[in-house]
């Protein structure tokens, strides 16, 4: 198992280095000269000169990349272009309320997905499941942010019921939980509900019924366990889309969090501050996934450690 | 037909399909058995007919102004309504549609084709380039979602070709690692071998004899990826980022559906829907057809 845990996070290590330089190249070849941005579109060539020199513009690149890695690994991601405030003081409000809003959408989806799909399995081909189904594919189909601006329409405008924007008190909470966690509601849903049906058929599960076992006791005890497996990796990926999908949920509901940021800051060019929260999104995605691989491990015994 | 005719073809010995044409028979009649992907076929025939014929039938102009009809619910006059600028929502979203649809499908195409090739190459050939292609995929993976789109957009600026280039980039990692799967399953087996010996070209092998066999797999990640390809294109004009205003695209109509909530709803719903039935087609279709190619489930 450590070995296995050791051999995973070194080949983290050519992914991580991939997605710098991939990170790092952003501004390189954003159309501009930095310094301009900066110093505003009027501003004398001296200033010009004097903050290339600052942010070492004019050395050469690989200096300039190894300076941006080193730098970032100390989590400083310089100063925004537009507020000229240190990236990091900027960003860590808001990503503390992005991974929030991320954590109780996957918890939501998770509870809403393993719950529908069990009951879609157990009961394969009743009204139940056709129902369960139906909704699940609709709630794939949905652009969440649309399912956003109705449920603020229904809630907020018409029934007056919750807050139509904003994030902190348990009331803001509830609608963009629900509009980031839907679709991820509903591909669990399906995942359980397929992964269930496959274990369902086995002959060990038939072991277990013709030993008299109760349904209930097949089901929880026997079948979820390794029906979970693969949902497991679903969960996972969930997680990273949610961070990344939770941009158009913040704009929604102009919840002030990570997505907005990125979103504000792309129309703005402030391109230091795009750069960091993109490398910080990626960076806990390829963490979540190295979690998920090693939970995958522990919980099926069955996988080969190679 | 003449006595002449029906004499040659008697004569000349019975046609064998190759192997691209007999994919594609199989493919027929494996999605002729499935309900669902039937449905969704005919959902996305149906969509394509209205954004093609559609705008010539609308009576009204999609960009025309009238302020004295501004924000006005569904009625015989305007179907679904006035925006802000009293621009018939019915007729924009008509004329929405069709772009809406064709970012997601453009986009597909070229990413999937990129995506097609490069896995071929990798599960093809293997060895050191397989594993160099592979590392470059996993980097590209390592941005979740629609995060990848908005770095390229960062540099590449919103408009509608940059959309287009962002999500079909987005789109290489998800078919490269898919068809290099098939390929590798395809590529020991032993016809592949017969026609190595036969001293056939790898470019003859990947085209003629490869890429045909594993076609399925990528029409259905193909249908999967338009469906996601639509909602990240309209996820985009959302958010200002993607295909700008005054252009109907169905996601920056809900954008104009945001700012104005407070007066009128339903400049949000029926864009909305739009969406939903485009990304909807795609999904059941792409679904039905896994179903249907799935050799599993049809023992």
């Amino acid at each position: 198992m450590f070995q296995f845990i050791v051999r995973r996070l070194i080949q983290l290590i050519p992914v991580l280095l991939g997605v710098t330089i991939l990170v790092f190249s952003l501004m390189h070849l954003s159309p501009g000269n930095p310094a301009h941005i900066i110093a505003g579109e009027n501003a004398p060539a001296s200033t010009v000169e004097q903050i290339e020199n600052r942010l070492g513009l004019n050395d050469p690149i690989i200096t300039q990349y190894f300076r941006f890695v080193k730098d970032a690994a100390l989590l400083d991601f310089g100063n925004s272009w537009r507020t000229s405030l240190p990236v990091s003081s900027e960003l860590w409000p808001k990503f503390w309320v992005t991974f929030e809003l991320s954590i109780y959408s996957t918890i939501f989806s998770i509870f809403l997905g393993l719950f529908a799909g069990i009951i879609s399995a157990v009961r394969q081909y009743s009204f139940a499941d056709i129902s369960i189904m139906l909704v699940a594919l609709f709630g794939l189909s949905m652009p969440n942010f649309w399912l956003g601006l109705m449920l603020m329409q229904w809630f907020s405008i018409q029934l007056g019921w919750l807050p139509p924007t904003g994030w902190g008190t348990p009331q803001q909470i509830i609608l963009p939980v629900i509009t980031l966690g839907t679709m991820g509601a509903a591909v669990i849903a399906r995942m359980t509900r397929s992964s269930m049906l496959d274990v369902i058929s086995q002959d060990y599960i038939r072991t277990a019924r013709a030993k008299g076992l109760k349904e209930k006791v097949v089901i929880y005890r026997h079948a979820l366990k390794n029906a979970l497996i693969p949902v497991v990796t679903v969960v996972g990926l969930q997680f990273g889309s949610l961070l990344a999908g939770s941009v158009l949920t913040e704009s929604v509901f102009a919840i002030n969090g990570m997505g907005k940021l990125i979103v504000d800051r792309i129309l703005a060019r402030d391109f230091p501050v795009v750069q960091a929260s993109v490398l910080i999104i990626a960076v806990v995605f390829v963490f979540v996934n190295l979690i998920v691989d090693i939970s995958y491990k522990f919980l099926n015994k069955r996988i080969k450690l190679d | 037909m003449s006595a002449e005719q029906a004499n040659s073809t008697a004569l000349k010995p019975k046609k064998v399909d190759g192997p691209l044409k007999r994919s594609i028979k199989d493919f027929y009649k494996k999605l002729a058995k499935n309900k669902s992907a039937l449905v969704g076929g005919y959902l996305i025939i149906f969509l394509f007919i209205v954004a093609i014929v559609g705008p010539f039938l609308t009576t009204q102009d999609p960009d025309f102004i009238d302020y004295g009809v501004k924000f006005e619910g569904p009625s015989a006059e305007h179907w679904l309504g006035t925006d802000h600028h009293g621009r018939d929502m019915f007729t924009r979203i008509i004329h929405g549609l069709g772009i809406t649809m064709s970012i997601g499908i453009i986009a597909t195409i070229i990413g999937g084709i990129a995506g097609v090739i490069t896995g071929l190459i990798s599960g093809y050939y293997g060895g050191k380039l397989d594993a160099v292609i592979m590392r470059l995929i996993d980097i590209l993976l390592a941005f979740p979602g629609i995060l990848l789109a908005l770095a390229l957009i960062s540099i590449l600026g919103a408009s509608l070709q940059n959309v287009m280039i962002a999500i079909s980039i987005f789109a290489i990692p998800t078919f490269a690692r898919i068809v290099r799967g098939s390929t590798l399953s395809v590529k020991n087996l032993e016809y592949i071998d017969a026609m190595k010996a036969l001293g056939a070209s790898d470019f003859r092998i990947i085209c003629k004899h490869i890429l045909p066999n594993i076609l399925s797999p990528i029409i259905v990640q193909a249908s999967l990826f338009i469906a996601s390809a639509v909602l990240s294109a309209s996820g985009l004009s959302f958010l200002g980022l993607g295909v700008q205003p005054p252009s109907p695209e169905l996601g920056a109509l809900l954008s104009d559906g945001r700012d104005f909530m407070w007066d009128a709803g339903h400049i949000a719903l029926y864009p909305g829907l739009a969406i939903m039935l485009i990304v909807l087609a795609f999904n059941i279709f792409g679904d039905g057809l896994r179903d249907a190619l799935d050799p599993k489930i049809n023992k």
